[in-house]
């Protein structure tokens, strides 16, 4: 068995059994939901319904009754789009690369944090579906042969790349998930006396016995499969970036924009998983399992990946400069200056300034600021998709395709309801699924565990 | 005689580790053990052989790589080669950092989904199957070793030595 140091905080607080943890647990979902989440579900549905009236009204109409124009025809939906990838990355990174650096504190989090990748990613890949126009036409992104009624798709382009990567990563951490969920489907098949919800258990955990060699398999999948996934989430990250990187807009053109985009979304799921893992630990009692001590080392992932982003956006107006190119220069000035500056000035403040703050001790470990900043953050994000995207295109070549993007009431809809449809998805997980991965708590109870330690510490004296 | 199996329950794994030491030492055959979540080191004491799903994830993985390779190779230089952009494509050999991407993802995907599908199957835990682990609390916080007669001949003797250990229960059962 692994030790570890005394004095190192521990993960799970309290004097907690195995038998606790699987009560604490499984006990929200057994029990009747308390009224709070029939409120927010019925709210967070409201929301969903309003967004896909408005993707049914897009489809039906065309891409035309959103703001986009000839010369931006870029804008909100792949702001959003590149805006939700980046959050799935956190759940990734928590789940795949956490577990091959053999982080403890990763085991309270990543069933939430993969749940929260997993719907972002499904918010995300809504929008090129239905920023194509014709969504009946979406299978020609496939390499279907000639007779289908198109050539054979051009695998040069980075958007064919990007259709790889994403359903790729859509799958794989959706794989990921679930075989981790098996073994705890299992354990609240063996709990439920209700024959309906036994059955229906029993039927989502495949049989699971939890016998040896069941679990050395396991182990050894789980820890293939966050190898796997480790390039697969950087290589998502680098892929989107590669959408802009490719092209010959000033403003898209760097080649810095694959470890920036990466960070940025790094940056940018962590704030994510702290707006929902804040909320989750208070009404659902975790606050033994999600303790201060994961919130803060959270938080100091947040100022890791913010300073990353902030040196980016230096570097890139430093090149502007620097490159002697005058279209790059005028980028730029223009995104500081310009009409735009207002979301180029939120997108500094928001990301570069303001996570700096966490490096007070005081504001890091407390848990309402977190939750103020982790919106902050978000919002930050946004605007940085929003300010590379449109500030690089309202400015065209030639200055007499110059113009303004004026999102309608379909964009904000749009954007508006799929936030719905992520929290009515994430709400429905909450309700239903095991939030904590129950084998992996288990399995550091005796090493991380505050009632083991302080025995252990008694001991030495 | 009947076939008899018999459920040693134990509340910890590390109590349980020390057990099976002894019984494995005492020259009785440990059948399965199940347990709420993995028991580092358990293995080697019981006899379990390392998995080779590394291999089949390695083997999934190769052959995505080959199939994407040929694919992109018969789509975009064999079958119908075009100039797009100003940039033809006359061979994989030229074309392959374009290529890179997708080959990459590609490998991932055959290499994770043929890896997560042979494990199921290996596992046998498919959706509907039923649960065959002996005793539910082994989900729970209990760590149920099995022993059965077919492989240890004195099983009543084999029953003393686990009253020696401290076990929470003993359980038996005809088959």
């Amino acid at each position: 068995m692994h030790s570890e140091s005394a004095i190192r905080t521990p993960l799970i607080l309290g004097h907690k059994t195995y038998h606790d943890i699987t009560h604490d647990i499984v006990a929200p979902i057994e029990n009747k939901a308390p009224r709070g989440w029939y409120v927010l579900v019925t709210i967070a549905a409201l929301i969903a319904a309003y967004g896909v009236g408005c993707i049914l009204y897009l489809i039906s109409k065309g891409v035309g009754v959103w703001g986009l124009n000839k010369t931006v025809d870029w804008a909100w939906d792949i702001t959003n789009f590149v805006w939700w990838v980046g959050i799935g990355h956190a759940g990734t990174l928590i789940s795949a690369v956490l577990l091959l650096f053999r982080q403890r504190w990763r085991m309270a989090i990543n069933r939430s944090a993969e749940a929260m990748t997993i719907f972002a990613v499904i918010m995300a890949a809504t929008f090129p579906g239905i920023h194509m126009g014709r969504i009946w036409m979406a299978y020609w992104v496939l390499p279907l042969p000639n007779q289908f009624g198109s050539l054979w798709v051009n695998f040069n382009s980075p958007l064919l790349w990007d259709v790889f990567a994403i359903s790729t990563y859509f799958s794989v951490s959706l794989v990921f998930w679930y075989i981790g969920l098996i073994p705890d489907f299992a354990t609240i098949r063996d709990r439920l006396t209700k024959p309906v919800q036994k059955r229906i258990y029993g039927i989502l955990s495949f049989g699971w016995t939890g016998n040896a060699k069941a679990w050395t398999r396991f182990e050894e999948v789980s820890l293939v499969l966050a190898g796997l996934a480790t390039p697969l989430v950087f290589s998502v990250h680098s892929v989107v970036s590669f959408d802009f990187a490719t092209s010959v807009i000033p403003g898209w053109h760097t080649t810095i924009f694959p470890p920036y985009f990466v960070s940025g979304a790094v940056f940018s799921g962590f704030a994510m998983v702290q707006t929902l893992a804040l909320v989750m630990r208070k009404v659902m009692h975790l606050e033994s399992y999600i303790t201060v001590k994961h919130i803060e080392y959270m938080n100091i992932v947040i100022i890791v990946t913010g300073s990353i982003v902030g040196v980016a956006y230096i570097t890139e107006l430093f090149i502007s400069w620097y490159s002697g190119v005058e279209y790059e220069s005028y980028a730029f000035i223009n995104r500081a200056t310009g009409p735009y500056w207002w979301a180029y000035w939120s997108m500094m403040t928001c990301n570069v300034i303001s996570p700096q703050v966490f490096w007070i001790k005081k504001l890091r470990t407390n848990l309402t600021f977190t939750f103020f900043m982790s919106l902050v953050v978000n919002t930050g994000m946004w605007f940085e998709r929003f300010v590379i995207i449109v500030t690089s295109l309202h400015r065209d070549y030639l200055p007499s395709s110059w113009t303004m993007f004026h999102p309608t009431w379909v964009d904000v809809g749009t954007f508006i309801g799929t936030l719905g449809i992520f929290f009515t998805l994430y709400l429905l997980f909450a309700r239903f699924f095991p939030v904590v991965a129950l084998n992996e708590l288990k399995s550091i109870l005796k090493v991380s565990g505050e009632s083991y330690k302080q025995e252990a510490q008694h001991h030495h004296h | 005689m009947a076939n008899k199996v018999v459920y040693a329950v134990y509340e910890d794994p590390d109590v349980l580790k020390d057990a099976a030491r002894k019984l494995v030492t005492a020259g009785v055959k440990v059948r399965d053990v199940f347990s709420p979540f993995p028991v580092h080191g358990l293995d080697p004491i019981i006899g379990i052989k390392r998995t080779r799903l590394g291999i089949v994830s390695f083997m999934f993985g190769l052959m995505g790589t080959s199939l994407a390779l040929l694919g992109m190779w018969y789509f975009m230089v064999h079958d119908w080669p075009m100039d797009i952009g100003g940039k033809p494509s006359f061979s994989l050999y030229q074309n392959l950092p374009a290529f890179i991407p997708v080959t990459f993802e590609f490998t991932v995907l055959c290499a994770a989904h043929g890896m997560a599908i042979t494990y199921l199957v290996r596992n046998k835990t498919l959706p509907g199957m039923p649960a065959r682990n002996p005793d539910p609390r082994s989900t729970d916080d209990k760590f149920v070793l099995e022993l059965r007669s077919e492989d240890n001949a004195d099983i009543d003797g084999v029953i003393g030595v686990l009253r020696e250990t401290p076990v929470f229960e003993i359980n038996e059962r005809q088959y």
